[in-house]
């Protein structure tokens, strides 16, 4: 016999209760069988979870990195000055005159004598010469003349350029055009295909990082290539710099109102009720009253950063105001006391004590509901900011009010176009904008490690 | 907290609206999802030849479009409507209350409607307007009687189609395709198979009411409806082996490698056999200018006579490259937006 039984006080019963703490009795076993079965459980939905974030993960990794890449092909332009200035004038508003189908022949001979370079033949691949054409991007006709614009004096000369290859070649690239599918696809035929692998052995094709995704604007369906998220990044921007700077300021003064000097009565509790209330409106709700005030009321421009930014405040704003008078209510009453019993004001115990020593929480609150904020695509689709928008906003001020894009609706506007090509670079796009909600979040950790105070 | 938020966004619509009085130097595009590529392709080449802004071009539909095309006059509405069918009197009336008088309507070309099936999927090549009437009908014509749509294979009414499973995904009814696919499919068929005639009798002769009934759709699971966008549809069609998804032309001819297309009385959809009016299925579409803004908003006017010219709209040009059937009557199109010519002959 072991000491654990000769404690206890009843004489155990033969068999039910062997007493012993080493052999657990059933009701013990039981107990400990269900929290195995919780543990089990628990793990299994932590399994669940993420299980299912590394398949989003994959999914939207494998079908995003490639927009990151983009073909290119590169073809030395001569710059024909009979068919860019007849008059040899250098007059740029002449030149001006020539439209982007003027430059296309331009760039059709320039493929033409790189074949002859090359020893490529046209006629044994079964490529005709309209679809020569098409494997360089529409963009490179207008790269062509945006360059002579800027520079009338090189009229004349050959010039090395960079163009981007149209998206069916990109994709061969990519695998998401074979030349099976080209069998059957009506936009690129298997010849281009090996034209294009012929381009590449004599190396005037090239794949390579694509900075243009990250800073080109979007482009309409005929050239998804040239699409990037330029415009939408910036839109996104602007909103979050008028949300940040709206929302903070009313936010934490609403709340230290609130907190420290508003009464407590009937009043004061329905705005709390209010605010929490708010806080779980849908989003959509905030975009239709953006539309009502900001746009139909105020007369405020449609498309534009800051009517985006004035309803994200509306919706951010009961974000912060209930983390804010979270972290205000965690600042223990004795400092407000010692502060009040050395002499200071009400208003200095809170500026000078309560504030800094609540700010962190404030901080890592703001930047949560900023993240949240950037997310945010529903109400944006009422206020016009869904849009074909290729016009960079200028510096703000005044850009706050031009036209723009935003991240995620870019990402909804992507999904719904025609050509595959942009499945892949919605799927870039989401993933630059999982970069930024995990900068921010992890933004607001080191400032939540760095000053949280513990009493 | 109401009251905190009346005063921050008085103050912020305060402090923005002084600014917000300078002149918009952009053209505003609305409406349409079925012509939103071709205005933006339009657009795109607008912003690069001139010396005008891009101009915005927002989706929506065809009502929405024109709703706000609708809402008056002044630089906070916009100026162009795009739409996938022709205006309506009712918001024709609409427009005049509000203010807008003058509309320019520019026809810029035809689209055409198609319907596919996944690449291994079944292939449709003896489909004709009865046959879907038959198909996705909530009613049809079965020995002379009209009793509950009992068909569950192509097969069950038309021996030359293929026997498997009615599955099939027409747009939603906030979609322009929708009403086209409504008139020009589903109506005709109910008119071949003398279903219509039938409904006509039961509804003691009322012709709407027997037109309503023609085009009501199953709602046993076999026809689904899309209010997605076209890429909805080829995702379910992706999903069902034996689907069958109703595009615009210029969807199919993007996704070619991933669908089969029908054929309907016939004839294989292609934008030469919607030009010359073979293949039945199709519809003009329009933009809606607003003319008191010429003038006022810079590059309104040089915008739809660019969207019209040769070289854009022209059977060469990047619209038809992408899928519009050009429209044979350009050159008076041309002039009539050379000219403002408004509607209703004022």
């Amino acid at each position: 016999m072991t000491d654990a039984t000769a404690n206890t006080p009843a004489a155990p019963k033969e068999g039910k209760h062997a007493g012993s703490l080493f052999d657990a009795d059933a009701r013990t076993q039981k107990r400990n069988a269900s929290e195995a079965r919780f543990r089990a459980l628990g793990l299994g939905a932590i399994g669940i979870g993420v299980a299912a974030l590394i398949v989003l993960l994959v999914s939207i990794l494998s079908q995003g990195l490639p927009a990151f890449q983009q073909t290119f092909i590169t073809l030395d332009v001569y710059l024909d000055e009979a068919k860019l200035d007849k008059n040899g004038e250098r007059d740029i508003e002449k030149i001006k005159k020539v439209s982007t189908f003027g430059y296309a022949p331009l760039i059709k001979n320039a493929m033409t004598s790189r074949n002859e370079e090359l020893g490529i033949d046209m006629a044994a691949l079964g490529v005709s010469d309209k679809e020569m054409s098409a494997m360089v991007s529409k963009e490179a006709a207008a790269q062509l003349r945006r360059f002579v614009i800027a520079n009338p004096d090189r009229i004349g000369d050959t010039v090395e350029f960079e163009f981007l290859a149209s998206g069916r070649i990109d994709g061969y690239y990519k695998g998401r055009v074979t030349l099976e599918s080209a069998e059957r696809d009506s936009n690129v035929s298997p010849g281009q295909l090996q034209y294009a692998d012929a381009l590449k052995e004599g190396g005037a094709l090239s794949t390579h990082f694509n900075w243009g995704f990250l800073t080109m604007a979007d482009a309409s369906e005929n050239r998804p290539e040239a699409a990037g998220i330029g415009v939408a990044m910036i839109g996104s921007l602007y909103m979050m710099l008028v949300v940040l700077f709206l929302a903070l300021p009313i936010g934490v003064a609403a709340s230290i109102y609130l907190e420290e000097f508003a009464p407590k009565n009937w009043f004061t509790d329905m705005i709390e009720v209010n605010i929490s209330n708010l806080a779980a409106v849908p989003s959509i709700v905030f975009g239709i009253l953006g539309l009502a005030i900001f746009i139909n009321y105020a007369g405020l421009p449609q498309s534009a950063p800051i009517v985006g930014g004035l309803v994200l405040t509306l919706m951010t704003l009961p974000t912060i105001i209930i983390s804010t008078r979270a972290s205000l209510k965690s600042v223990p009453p004795s400092i407000r006391d010692a502060a009040l019993g050395v002499g200071a004001s009400k208003m200095q115990s809170v500026f000078h004590h309560v504030l800094p020593l609540a700010m962190p929480g404030i901080l890592t609150g703001t930047i949560i509901g900023l993240a949240q904020a950037l997310g945010e695509t529903a109400p944006l689709m009422l206020i016009g900011m869904v849009a074909f928008v290729r016009e960079f906003p200028s510096a703000p001020p005044e850009g706050f009010f031009d036209p723009a894009s935003a991240l995620p609706v870019q990402v909804y506007n992507w999904t719904t176009r025609a050509d595959p090509a942009f499945v892949e670079r919605a799927s870039g796009a989401i993933i630059v904008l999982l970069c930024f909600l995990l900068c921010m979040n992890f933004l607001a950790i080191i400032l939540r490690r760095r000053f949280e105070r513990r009493w | 907290m109401s009251l905190v938020k009346l005063t921050a966004s008085a103050l912020a619509i305060a402090a923005v609206s002084a600014t917000a009085a300078s002149a918009r130097d952009n053209v505003q595009v609305a409406g349409s999802s079925t012509v939103l590529p071709y205005a933006s392709i339009v657009a795109e080449a607008f912003g690069e030849n001139f010396d005008f802004p891009t101009p915005v071009v927002e989706s929506g539909g065809s009502s929405a479009g024109l709703k706000r095309f609708c809402e008056g006059v002044g630089e906070n509405t916009i100026d162009i409507a795009n739409a996938s069918r022709a205006i309506k009197d009712s918001e024709i009336k609409a427009c005049a209350e509000a203010g807008v008088t003058d509309i320019i309507e520019v026809r810029i070309g035809y689209d055409g409607i198609v319907f596919a099936s996944q690449t291994d999927g079944p292939a449709f090549t003896a489909l004709e307007a009865a046959d879907i009437f038959n198909a996705l009908s909530d009613k049809v014509l079965v020995d002379g009687a009209l009793v509950d749509n009992p068909h569950q294979q192509w097969a069950d009414f038309n021996a030359e189609l293929p026997a498997v499973d009615i599955i099939a995904f027409p747009p939603g009814t906030k979609h322009g395709t929708r009403e086209v696919f409504e008139d020009k499919v589903v109506l005709a068929g109910c008119e071949e198979t003398g279903a219509f005639e039938a409904f006509k009798a039961a509804n003691g002769g009322d012709k709407k009411a027997a037109e309503k009934a023609c085009i009501a759709l199953r709602t046993d699971g076999k026809s689904v409806d899309v209010d997605g966008d076209y890429t909805e549809t080829l995702a379910r069609i992706d999903a069902n082996p034996n689907g069958v998804g109703i595009f615009g032309l210029a969807f199919y001819e993007n996704n070619t490698d991933k669908l089969k297309v029908a054929t309907m009385g016939g004839v294989v959809p292609s934008t030469e056999s919607i030009a010359t009016g073979e293949y039945p299925v199709s519809r003009p579409l329009f933009f809606y200018v607003k003319k008191a803004h010429i003038g006022v908003i810079p590059g309104l006017k040089e915008y739809a006579s660019f969207f019209v010219a040769d070289e854009i709209a022209g059977g060469d040009g990047p619209l038809a490259a992408y899928g519009l059937v050009a429209d044979p009557e350009l050159a008076a199109t041309q002039a009539a937006v050379e000219a403002e010519d408004v509607m209703g002959g004022m």
